[in-house]
């Protein structure tokens, strides 16, 4: 079953409106659907796995490489930020 | 073969048996075809080894379940925010909205940027697209869409398109010409069509294939050109709400995120799905890749953002506080993926360390829940599309 129509739960339009659109997961298709997450299930015990610590030591050295070129990290000079408001100019 | 079956409330003869039934719409190679519920019962069977029924099955799903989480808790040897103790903790962050985007009449629900890092397409509950020049604030050109919540828009690779879709159950794609005057509407190409609503694009590497989400649970590829199928994706069980392409230029996997609490990754050739993680406690509202793409981060509606190591095959990283107790929409990491930029239902930005798993700045400025946060290609600046009806860029 359909367990969580994401606009219903939101309230987020008309009943009628869901009423034409709704679609449900057959419950009773048992076999075939079993077959299908018995197959899945193979697929995904069978992939290669490394540790966390592993992982871990990657991310951060990613992060590590790249920090300098991230500008909402180290700051940019306004001068340099399109975004950031230049100092005012004076009129002379 | 990947087939998924809706039950759908159509009535009529079945294309097996040709008998008059209630008929059930699946898809077999990515065709579909109308079989009664009888028939698609005996085509099950004869997939079946020897010995094999709906039990067996089921004591072999679980059994394979207990021995994925095995295999996982063997590798998780260390958590990464201790791994990432001896590195330096963030200093104080200044963030503040150094441009406001008014000019939708209703509710932004997405947004993105354009990769010259300046231009921006918005869309709205009042079903209207606007292209915005950031560093101006001028809009750029707008377009009315025939159905209203927009809930997907995207900026095309070249720049020269924008993608939009939600209520119709369509993608549609709009050409932008240099002519102001022109009629965006009537150059538009619908690409996509699905049977529910349609909850994310995004261009592949080109202007030329477009990977839609949608509420019907399945994900899609399609040819800009020629508007054809080439691939779908069937696994998740109720609606998919978010999807993020892997950044490798010969990348291709893909990342969904849906209702059914799950994350997976698909491969875009095969449309097989490699690897599914199921930890939050509630829908997964988005899902966005860490620059490497060895990970993704993911934001849900109960109130946690989490991290998944996609080697590791399991969640690194939880991204909660006690006193946060509204979903996360909205997901984004900065340039180096040390920070991760979240958009609440509160109203409020939160600003995380990836690494260290802590908060480092709250942004506050938007009067209604903020529905998309990105970052600038170039990661200078990040936009945030809110219920308050405008954008804001931070920098």
């Amino acid at each position: 079953m359909w367990n969580s129509f994401k606009f219903v739960k939101e309230g987020w339009i008309d009943s009628y409106m869901v009423s034409k659109m709704s679609s449900k997961m057959v419950g009773s298709n048992n076999l075939a659907h079993a077959k299908r997450m018995v197959q899945q299930l193979r697929v995904e015990a069978s992939i290669e796995r490394i540790k966390v610590s592993k992982a871990s030591a990657d991310l951060m050295r990613y992060c590590g490489e790249n920090a300098k070129y991230d500008p909402l990290l180290m700051g940019i000079p306004a001068s340099e930020n399109p975004f950031k408001d230049k100092k005012p100019c004076t009129i002379l | 073969m990947c087939d998924q079956t809706f039950l759908a409330i159509t009535f009529g003869p079945c294309d097996n048996c040709s008998q008059n039934k209630p008929l059930m719409n699946i898809y077999l190679k990515n065709e579909p075809i109308n079989y009664c519920s009888l028939c698609v019962e005996l085509m099950a069977c004869q997939g079946l080894a020897k010995g094999e029924t709906t039990n067996t099955l089921k004591a072999e799903s679980e059994s394979l379940k207990a021995k994925l989480e095995e295999e996982r808790a063997k590798l998780h040897d260390v958590e990464l925010h201790q791994v990432a103790e001896k590195i330096d903790a963030l200093g104080q962050f200044v963030m503040k909205t150094r441009r406001t985007l008014k000019g939708h009449g209703n509710k932004v629900l997405c947004m993105d940027w354009c990769r010259d890092k300046r231009r921006i397409v918005s869309s709205s509950q009042d079903g209207k697209v606007i292209v915005w020049d950031a560093y101006t604030t001028n809009k750029e050109h707008a377009v009315t869409m025939p159905c209203t919540w927009v809930m997907a828009c995207a900026y095309a690779p070249s720049g020269c398109a924008v993608a939009c879709g939600g209520l119709d159950n369509k993608c549609s794609v709009y050409p932008l010409s240099l002519d102001k005057n022109e009629n965006l509407a009537a150059k538009k190409k619908s690409v996509a069509m699905h049977t529910n609503y349609l909850s994310s694009c995004s261009f592949t590497n080109s202007d030329m294939q477009i990977l839609t989400s949608s509420g019907d649970g399945t994900c899609a590829l399609w040819d800009v050109e020629s508007g054809q199928l080439l691939q779908s994706f069937h696994g998740h069980s109720a609606d998919v709400l978010s999807l993020d392409l892997a950044p490798s230029e010969t990348g291709n996997t893909f990342v969904s995120g849906g209702c059914d609490k799950k994350a997976n990754v698909w491969d875009m050739r095969s449309g097989q799905n490699v690897q599914s993680f199921e930890t939050h406690e509630s829908d997964i509202n988005n899902v966005k890749y860490y620059p490497s793409g060895d990970a993704f981060a993911t934001g849900s509606d109960d109130a946690t953002c989490r991290l998944y190591d996609l080697r590791a095959d399991r969640e690194v990283a939880i991204y909660s506080k006690d006193s946060i107790i509204f979903g996360a929409s909205s997901v984004d990491f900065s340039l180096s993926g040390r920070l991760l930029f979240a958009g609440y239902n509160d109203y409020t930005i939160n600003v995380w360390d990836v690494l260290k798993g802590t908060r480092v700045a709250i942004l506050f400025g938007h009067e209604n829940r903020v529905s998309t946060v990105r970052v600038s290609p170039d990661g200078t600046a990040f936009c945030s599309g809110s219920w308050d009806n405008t954008l804001r860029i931070w920098a």
